[in-house]
């Protein structure tokens, strides 16, 4: 019988106390930054009476939502339609668990503290398995609403969904291949350091510098923004010609977690994105002590890519209208379908000669 | 490992609890005022005069069906990649590469094929 190791159990609840915290403020904060950040490309002041600089906004509508009457649509299927705003969140929170978030250290009783939740060694395929559960949430929502805003709303993003993710799957095959390794971690630590291109420009060894992986960046940063259903890509929502898509009939918390999970799914593609192309934790042309100093700008470095792709994220939103679905469709299938697999080709030829 | 996945489900676990309980709390905090009009389905405030669950286009279908074929061959290159970098050392190195790019050229037939069929036309 083995003892169970409770300094090792104490981390875990640690660790996952701290990823929780930040993913459960980034719903409120983001709202904030993308209403605050529309105001400033619209030209008007945006919410600015509750709080500082209106930062609490977020707050107060999160109490009216729970105040808010939480209707049940009579024709809806009851069931699907209560566990549908669910399915959005468990892909969302789970996915993070494998997601490296700052340099590992060693502790003062001489254990190695690594920041990640679960240190597995099939990362990017945990990640895909459950990015792809995000489509039940929203296919339920729209069917079993009984309404055909929902009922299209949610056909669509089903469609969508399935294409992006596709360029997602084959764009992350690029990165797997100069890792050699399923783990994020593995993934990681291959970008730090740096390299020197053409004898001149000394570089991060992330991914998005290297010659042979630039295309897989823009597939996939593209695809990410297309599976969160974010905005030149809302087609799930599009409330221009859909009411709200597959929320139409929601209304209070139901409504909120759909929200929420919107937004902690963009935290979760912004993380993926820092972790396979932007060297995650790494700090360009330093390399970090093996302590805690090492560790805490590692943690500051991944928090400042992952808000600065947040930050990219609300500035397309605003700035870039919405595509036509059929250009969307061809977009994933005739475009970054090829690229994806053209990349893979080029990666692997630049990994047999020995230049990567 | 068995203990390196548990964080991961205890995760899930932790979204599901975090949905029921948002969703409990506005259940019961949350007012009920219920009438007929209000729980039928939202048409812009027109009465709905047909069924709400419509048929939807055959191309959705197609959509899907393209898609497990790809994804498929996603799966079939996920093992080849990972082995790749160690496997490729030396002459070794151009054989790996040269049978993968026989399988993407294989796949390409069958992509071309499906473009022409104006299956991506949507």
């Amino acid at each position: 019988m083995h003892g169970i190791d409770w300094v090792d159990v104490g981390l875990s609840v640690l660790k996952i106390a701290i990823v929780l915290g930040a993913m459960l403020n980034v719903t409120p904060i983001m709202v904030w930054v993308e209403r605050r950040g529309s105001a400033l490309i619209q030209d008007r002041p945006g919410p600015n009476r509750v709080g500082p600089f209106g930062l609490f906004q977020s707050f107060a509508d999160a109490f009216k939502f729970i105040l808010k009457e939480d209707m049940l649509p009579a024709k809806a299927n009851k069931i699907l339609y209560t566990i549908a705003p669910m399915f959005g969140l468990i892909p969302a929170l789970t996915t993070i668990a494998v997601v490296p978030w700052g340099r590992p250290f060693t502790l003062p009783g001489g254990r190695l503290f690594e920041p990640i939740i679960a240190n597995v060694n099939i990362g990017i395929l945990l990640i895909f398995a459950l990015a792809s559960m995000g489509v039940y949430g929203i296919v339920m929502a729209g069917w079993a609403s009984a309404n055909k805003y929902s009922l299209f709303g949610g056909i669509r993003a089903s469609a969508q969904m399935i294409s992006y993710e596709l360029s997602l799957t084959l764009a992350a095959v690029s990165v797997l291949l100069a890792a050699g390794s399923l783990s994020l971690t593995d993934v990681v630590w291959r970008q730090t350091g740096s390299f020197v291109l053409f004898n001149v420009i000394k570089l991060p060894a992330w991914n998005i510098f290297s010659p042979a992986m630039w295309m897989a960046f823009i597939v996939f940063f593209v695809s990410g923004f297309a599976e969160t259903n974010r905005m030149p890509f809302d087609f799930a929502e599009a409330d221009a010609e859909l009411v709200a898509g597959y929320h139409t009939e929601y209304s209070s918390m139901k409504f909120a977690l759909f929200f929420m999970s919107e937004y902690m799914a963009m935290a979760t593609m912004s993380a993926l994105v820092t972790t396979l192309f932007l060297g995650g934790w790494d700090i360009p042309w330093y390399t970090e002590p093996a302590t805690w100093v090492g560790f805490a700008l590692s943690v500051l470095s991944f928090v400042t890519k992952v808000s600065i792709i947040l930050f990219i994220f609300v500035w397309v939103r605003w700035t870039i209208p919405r595509l036509k679905y059929d250009l969307l469709m061809k977009l994933g299938w005739k475009v970054f379908l090829p690229m994806a697999v053209v990349n893979i080709v080029i990666v692997a030829l630049f990994i047999a000669r020995g230049w990567l | 490992m068995t203990h390196t996945l548990l964080p991961v489900l205890i995760m899930m676990l932790i979204a599901v609890v975090v949905g029921v309980v948002m969703l409990a709390l506005a259940w019961f905090v949350g007012g009920h005022a219920r009438t007929a009009s209000k729980q039928e389905p939202y048409e812009s405030g027109v009465p709905s005069l047909d069924e709400n669950r419509k048929r939807v286009n055959v191309r959705f279908y197609q959509i899907a069906m393209l898609f497990i074929l790809f994804d498929i061959e996603a799966a079939f290159l996920y093992p080849w990649a990972v082995i790749y970098r160690e496997a490729s050392t030396g002459a070794q190195g151009m054989f790996l590469f040269g049978e993968m790019l026989v399988f993407i050229v294989l796949l390409a037939v069958g992509y071309v094929y499906v473009w022409k069929k104006k299956a991506f036309d949507f």
